[in-house]
């Protein structure tokens, strides 16, 4: 799940749907004196408000209880069985503690680097590549190709690690079967790095083809007096694709590797799906599959949501921060 | 099997005792919704049986009728999963009227308060159960938390052509057991006897079961782990012996290369229970009419002791406004002959009623194994030696366990007994972690 696709438990609130390519607002807002002056009633409180009540509701009290939850704990008194033998405690930071020191899930974490490391760079590399390839003039069956290549991120994630999944497994495999009519070595594919390499891939098919659609779009709208330009100072293709589009485009670049970074640290379902498939994947495979496992296979939501709020966090950390080296970059360029 | 009912009754006897007083507080909950009783009732049961809705029909228009009891049947996800759910529901003091539970399941809810003790109305059935299956619902206590629905005694399956073409004979102790899966591997390096899984924790808890392990028992009012207990040690390193040995395969069931195998023969037996027939309709289907089963292979030749793998019971919880109505239901689910009947044909299920084992239902061998007439009947006698289980609170925590350290275990080929270190150290942390008190 390396594109921008909804995780069904996601822990940060991404922004939902499919976000339009860049659309930087600047200027047309009304100068704060005028603003001032129109009405000073409540009317924009009123039109804040439903937006402001789905936002409590939907948003902040969930994570509110989340936190809540996070903080408690359940003690159980003698056999603990019986009505009364259980009670909701006050834990304090004891599950924060207890997360942070989980081996399991710092294994976890650095599990998920490792595929992000693989996914991150291979996916938006393919994808702009493929971009800069559409846009070029001499390609044909331009419509077909972007459609082909965008199919995959139309295949639900979970369908897409099954049917990778069977074309991993030696015994079902069509791939397996050419490679023992040819005699070549069979690797296995759910096991030890391949396996990184086999999650990966799945990631990559289903999340190319949406992102190069975003850098593509972006693509379009450079205009073309700006490739004339470089035409008359002579610039080859490579040239124009290296220098001007890919800075042209580098605000979908960053906002591609920004979703892509989310979705990596949230990987759930391919792991998931693959698990019954390999003695290799365990429960706990991902932070999100740990987070899953606290809260269904051991019934103990408090370590769970302790488990989505550090998720949660460190998603944040790593997005703005990113987001932030990019902006500052920008800046940077632009005062030069 | 005079040391099985030795075994049940210590564990009885232990839990009953030690349980007394906590049984009492429990009782006293289900009482005061009595007077809600009176007029017509309408349940709901949360359940995932194929064609429950078809077998409640049954009741909507029979006996239901007459009492004006309604059950309407919510369809769902078995397992830990559903457990999660009835507890969340719980909480929020919505649960439904009645619930399908696995066995070792019934503990956590038990000890969540979330299912009633029906002793007052349902009671009354235990005559119609197998002990060790009833002992289960009532964890030894004097409480009942649900009625048996079906049982799940384990058998030994296997490929009755490939055993003669090969020259093996059908292993009755687990030492020719393992001699046959390395007979085998001489016969034929490429095909294995059967595969040890770790993606089904209830295969090994039958098989710890059936040599004698108990994985949870009180003293006091503390509870003790056994999962590293000498049985299941025992049947770890037998197991982690020949994955280790390659004797065996190491990949999980379950999956389109595990069905492909038993389908072409790569495979030629399973260790599983009395419900295989279904699984390997689906599994193998080519391979319909030559499989047979047999008892399971057994510790020491003097023994005949099975475990159990699977099964489910009916509980009432303590949410429902009409626990009567709603243990009549129960009762009449696994006890009448009509609704045994419907439920086999239509759910597909063993039932645990001991007289329904041997009904008209079960007249005729599954399809698939109509090759084996008597097979209804040797699965009733089987499940007759199956041994007692011990249930505790954290049977999931386990298992999770379970499924990720054997998991490794099996694809490293390393040491099984290091793997259920695991499984215990975690299974005890986590009760510590929760308030209960562990004994050393």
């Amino acid at each position: 799940m390396t594109s921008t696709r909804k995780e069904p438990s996601g822990v940060v609130g991404t922004p939902g749907g499919r976000p339009t390519p860049v659309a930087r607002t600047s200027g047309g807002r009304p100068s704060p004196a005028r603003a001032r002056s129109r009405g000073r009633g409540g009317a924009p409180y009123v039109f804040l408000l439903p937006a402001t009540v789905l936002f409590a509701l939907f948003f902040a009290l969930p994570i509110g209880y989340a936190l809540w939850l996070s903080l408690h704990k359940v003690e159980v008194k003698g056999l603990g069985l019986g009505a009364g033998a259980r009670q909701e405690v006050w834990a304090g930071l004891e599950n924060y503690a207890d997360a942070l020191t989980d081996s399991e899930l710092l294994a976890g974490a650095l599990r998920v680097v490792g595929y992000g490391a693989i996914v991150v760079p291979v996916m938006l590399g393919l994808a702009l590549v493929f971009a800069l390839m559409l846009d070029s003039e001499k390609v044909r069956l331009t419509r077909f190709t972007r459609l082909a290549i965008f199919l995959p991120y139309a295949v639900p994630g979970v369908v897409a690690a099954l049917l990778w999944g069977f074309l991993y497994l030696p015994d079902v495999s069509p791939f397996y079967f050419v490679l023992d009519e040819l005699g070549l070595p069979q690797p296995d594919l759910l096991d030890g790095g391949p396996l990184y390499l086999a999650l990966s891939n799945i990631a990559v098919w289903g999340g190319t083809g949406f992102n190069m659609i975003v850098i593509y779009t972006s693509l379009q709208s450079i205009p073309n007096e700006v490739y004339e330009a470089a035409r008359l100072d002579g610039a080859t293709p490579l040239q124009i694709a290296l220098r001007i589009k890919i800075p042209m485009v580098a605000p979908s670049l960053v906002l591609t590797f920004f979703f892509s970074i989310i979705a990596t640290l949230q990987v759930f379902s391919e792991p998931t799906t693959l698990k019954p498939l390999t003695n290799s994947v365990s429960t706990t495979w991902s932070p999100l599959m740990k987070v899953y496992q606290d809260a269904f296979g051991k019934g103990d939501i408090h370590a769970a949501a302790a488990g989505a709020v550090l998720i949660a966090v460190a998603t944040l950390v790593l997005s703005f921060g990113f987001l932030r080296a990019a902006n500052s970059r920008s800046k940077q360029e632009e005062a030069r | 099997m005079p040391t099985n009912t030795k075994h049940r009754r210590f564990v009885a006897t232990a839990v009953a005792v030690t349980l007394g007083a906590t049984t009492l507080a429990a009782c006293g909950s289900s009482d005061d919704d009595s007077d809600a009783q009176s007029g017509p009732a309408k349940l709901t049961y949360w359940t995932w049986t194929p064609g429950m809705d078809k077998v409640v029909d049954l009741w909507n228009k029979g006996p239901g009728k007459e009492q004006q009891i309604t059950v309407t049947v919510k369809k769902q996800a078995s397992g830990d999963t559903l457990v999660t759910k009835i507890l969340t529901a719980h909480k929020a003091g919505k649960g439904p009227d009645l619930v399908q539970a696995e066995y070792q399941a019934l503990p956590t809810l038990v000890s969540n308060d979330a299912v009633a003790d029906i002793a007052g109305e349902a009671g009354e059935a235990e005559g119609d159960f197998a002990e060790g299956v009833w002992q289960q619902t009532t964890l030894g206590t004097d409480a009942v938390y649900a009625i048996p629905q079906d049982i799940g005694p384990m058998m030994f399956y296997y490929r009755e052509d490939l055993f003669k073409e090969y020259g093996l004979t059908v292993p009755t102790t687990w030492d020719e057991f393992a001699e046959t899966a390395r007979k085998l591997k001489e016969e034929a390096p490429d095909v294995d006897l059967t595969t040890f899984s770790a993606n089904d924790s209830g295969l090994f808890a039958g098989l710890a079961q059936q040599a004698g392990a108990k994985w949870w028992t009180t003293e006091g009012q503390k509870w003790k782990v056994g999962i590293d207990d000498a049985a299941t040690q025992k049947v770890a390193d037998f197991w982690g012996g020949l994955v280790e040995e390659g004797a065996i395969d190491n990949q999980p069931m379950y999956t389109p290369a595990w069905n492909k195998a038993l389908n072409t023969g790569k495979q030629i037996a399973w260790v599983s229970a009395v419900w295989a027939p279904g699984t390997l309709t689906t599994a193998a289907p080519d391979t319909a009419g030559k499989w047979k089963m047999a008892p399971l292979p057994q510790w020491s030749k003097s023994e005949d002791v099975t475990g159990s793998w699977g099964g489910s019971s009916t509980a009432v919880t303590t949410d429902s406004k009409h626990k009567e109505a709603a243990a009549k239901f129960a009762t009449w689910l696994n006890t009448d002959q009509e609704a045994l009947a419907a439920l086999a044909k239509e759910g597909g299920i063993y039932p645990a009623a001991t007289t329904a084992q041997l009904s008209e239902a079960f007249a005729e061998p599954p399809a698939y194994f109509s090759n084996q007439p008597d097979f209804y009947t040797r699965a009733a006698a089987i499940a007759k030696t199956t041994a007692p289980s011990a249930w505790g609170p954290n049977v999931n925590v386990a298992y999770t366990t379970f499924k990720d350290a054997f998991a490794a275990a099996a694809k490293d080929r390393s040491d099984f007994g290091a793997a259920l270190t695991t499984m215990q150290d975690e299974t005890v942390a986590d009760l510590e972690k929760q308030g209960f008190e562990v004994a050393e």
